[in-house]
């Protein structure tokens, strides 16, 4: 168990910057997630602190001990790679085995250790078995239960879902989430997938070109987005963005005005989740002009218009309204973003 | 009748397997057969026309009596120590030439593949003298060990260039989670890497036994009396009568069959390298 302290670290290929001097605390048996679209930099942090990668500058805590320029078996830490890594020359045992063999553990502590990872992890039928007989789900197991076997300070986990189909994918995420609850143990997982992020994560750090967006509790990056990135890359279907114009400090929603961030003068950008609305007379709420009407079965999905700005809404499933139809929203007050149409960042945002 | 059809087919398709299994076989074994034949059948059996294809009339003594032959035995020996001097060596220096243009990106990456590739263009006949001169110099001349050096130059590129692509094929993420849990570089090469990419290696080796084994002319320029068996044959045999050459042919098919015969199953990808 330890913390991680990153401390302004920066990278650059060339003339690139693939990191921009990104700071970032895990606390001890945090699960924090790096979260973001691909090439945000959120893979070339993670092999940074796993020392697979060498920082241009900048410095990496962990459990208080500098490791920068640390050969990766020294800096205490397991990792799970995207595409499992399990060495396919060995048996199950052995690939969980290795990283004790490689410490000269005893063999009794390799046996306890090897049955406990293999146990947590539902694999003791295939101990014996190679790795190509086995399916891509029981390989990710393998490399999880592998990188579990050393009982590490620090877990990585580099997309370690992202190579199974969804259903799969779903499993894996609920048990995921269950053994390292039971272990305790420090953990830094990047993704793509912001449902995943969600699900896991006590944070979630979200970037976005070589710089971290915002981190926080996924309920909090998921009401309160910092910018319009946040906002448009959290949630399905994202946040919408409507650009409505301002006069004298309020902004009209259908028969309402509602008090909007000072500093703004002309125009401001709503951010509206889609489920944050109800239905209402048209001639009350803001209109919607549906496009297309999805019954999801548990919600109503609905795309359409709102001041010829394209949205996309969740209303209950029992309402029944149909393509073509104009209705009436209204919005909840208090869980409204607004962002300042020049730079993208929200203006009511708590930490500002 | 339409339940049988499938079986049918595939029967059809094993007919259709088999045969090319047995062209394909045919066509290596065939040649050798006939090459030993001649080697077996003494004087009177090259000669006889028509000739048998059942091997009739055969027996070791003509095999035998030609290996008694002056020279043969030590030319046989020298061109096995050359062909190990350049199994050894190639796959020694060829293969950490392969693991660095595979795994490191350098300056100049694609023009050193090349350069590499450049040492065989050199026709051997213009290195020929210089080679020869410079060989009598520090006292290479007429030794095992200066063909087998000439014959690594020739094996080289070949050892690099087969071994990049093998190294490869070994998923680089192997390599890194050797060194996450608790392998240093070396340690998470010798096993993880060598493992993996011992089939190659095997037949990396195989390759530059074969390109040692067969060549005749530097061998020839080179050596005097320590002649390899190509070079040996290539002087006698013209001299000699039929079955002579047949089984100086057989004693240089022999050793190459062998080889590979060993070493087949790494041939053959054992574990497969599966990354996915």
């Amino acid at each position: 168990m330890a913390n991680i302290v990153i401390d302004k670290i920066k990278k650059t290929f060339g003339s690139f910057e693939a990191l921009k001097e990104i700071s970032l605390e895990v606390g001890d048996g945090e699960f924090v997630s790096l979260l973001g679209p691909s090439g945000c930099g959120k893979t070339t942090l993670l092999r940074i602190i796993a020392g697979l990668e060498t920082e241009t500058s900048g410095q990496i805590l962990i459990g208080g001990t500098p490791v920068n320029g640390l050969a990766p078996k020294d800096r205490g830490l397991a990792m799970v790679f995207q595409n499992y890594a399990v060495f396919p020359h060995m048996t199950v045992f052995e690939n969980v085995a290795f990283g004790l063999r490689m410490k000269k553990a005893d063999q009794n502590r390799v046996k306890s250790q090897v049955d406990k990872a293999a146990a947590l992890l539902h694999i003791e039928p295939y101990l014996d078995r190679y790795p190509n007989k086995l399916s891509g789900g029981q390989r990710q197991r393998v490399a999880v239960a592998r990188a579990l076997a050393v009982e590490p300070k620090v877990l990585l986990m580099d997309e370690p879902l992202s190579n199974l189909d969804a259903l799969l994918r779903l499993e894996m995420r609920t048990e995921l989430k269950a053994v390292l609850q039971a272990s305790g143990t420090t953990t830094i997982y990047v993704t793509h997938d912001q449902t995943e992020a969600m699900g896991l994560s006590d944070r979630i750090a979200v970037m976005y070109d070589g710089r971290i967006e915002q981190i926080g509790a996924p309920v909090d990056i998921y009401s309160h987005p910092a910018s319009r990135f946040v906002g448009g890359f959290m949630g399905s279907p994202p946040m919408n963005f409507i650009r409505l114009p301002v006069t004298n400090g309020t902004v009209k929603l259908g028969n309402m005005n509602h008090a909007v961030p000072a500093s703004v003068e002309r125009e401001i950008v709503l951010g509206l989740r889609g489920e944050n609305v109800s239905l209402a007379p048209l001639a009350e709420g803001l209109r919607l002009d549906v496009r297309v009407a999805e019954p999801m079965g548990s919600h109503l999905l609905l795309t359409g218009t709102i001041a010829n700005q394209p949205v996309r809404v969740i209303l209950p499933p029992g309402e029944s309204v149909k393509a073509g139809e104009a209705i009436g929203l209204k919005l909840a007050a208090d869980r409204l973003t607004w962002l300042s149409p020049e730079t993208g960042l929200a203006l009511n945002h708590p930490s500002r | 009748m339409t339940a049988a059809q499938p079986s049918n087919f595939g029967s059809a398709r094993k007919m259709l397997l088999w045969s090319g299994i047995a062209a394909l076989c045919a066509w290596v074994l065939v040649p050798i057969y006939l090459v030993a034949l001649g080697a077996f059948g003494g004087r009177s059996g090259v000669y006889q026309w028509p000739k048998s294809i059942l091997p009739t009339g055969i027996s070791l003594e003509p095999f035998l009596l030609f290996l008694r032959t002056e020279g043969v035995a030590g030319a046989f020996l020298n061109s096995l120590g050359a062909a190990a001097v350049t199994v050894v060596l190639s796959v020694l220096i060829g293969a950490p030439a392969g693991y660095a243009l595979a795994r490191y990106d350098f300056r100049g990456k694609d023009s050193f593949r090349l350069l590499v590739l450049l040492t065989r263009a050199f026709p051997l006949a213009i290195l020929a003298l210089p080679l020869t001169v410079s060989f009598i110099r520090i006292g290479l001349y007429d030794t095992v060990i200066g063909v087998g050096l000439v014959h690594t130059i020739l094996a080289l590129p070949f050892a690099a260039l087969v071994t990049q692509g093998i190294f490869m094929g070994v998923p680089r993420e192997l390599e890194e989670a050797a060194w996450v849990f608790g392998c240093s570089r070396p340690q998470a090469f010798f096993r993880i890497v060598a493992p993996l990419a011992l089939p190659g290696l095997a037949a990396t080796a195989v390759f530059a036994f074969v390109i040692s084994w067969n060549e005749v002319f530097a061998a020839s320029v080179l050596t005097v009396r320590n002649r390899t068996l190509t070079a040996y044959l290539l002087t006698v045999l013209s001299e000699s009568p039929l079955h002579y050459r047949f089984a100086g042919g057989l004693l240089l098919i022999l050793p190459s069959v062998i080889f590979i015969f060993a070493v087949r199953r790494y041939l053959f990808a054992i574990w497969g390298i599966s990354s996915k």
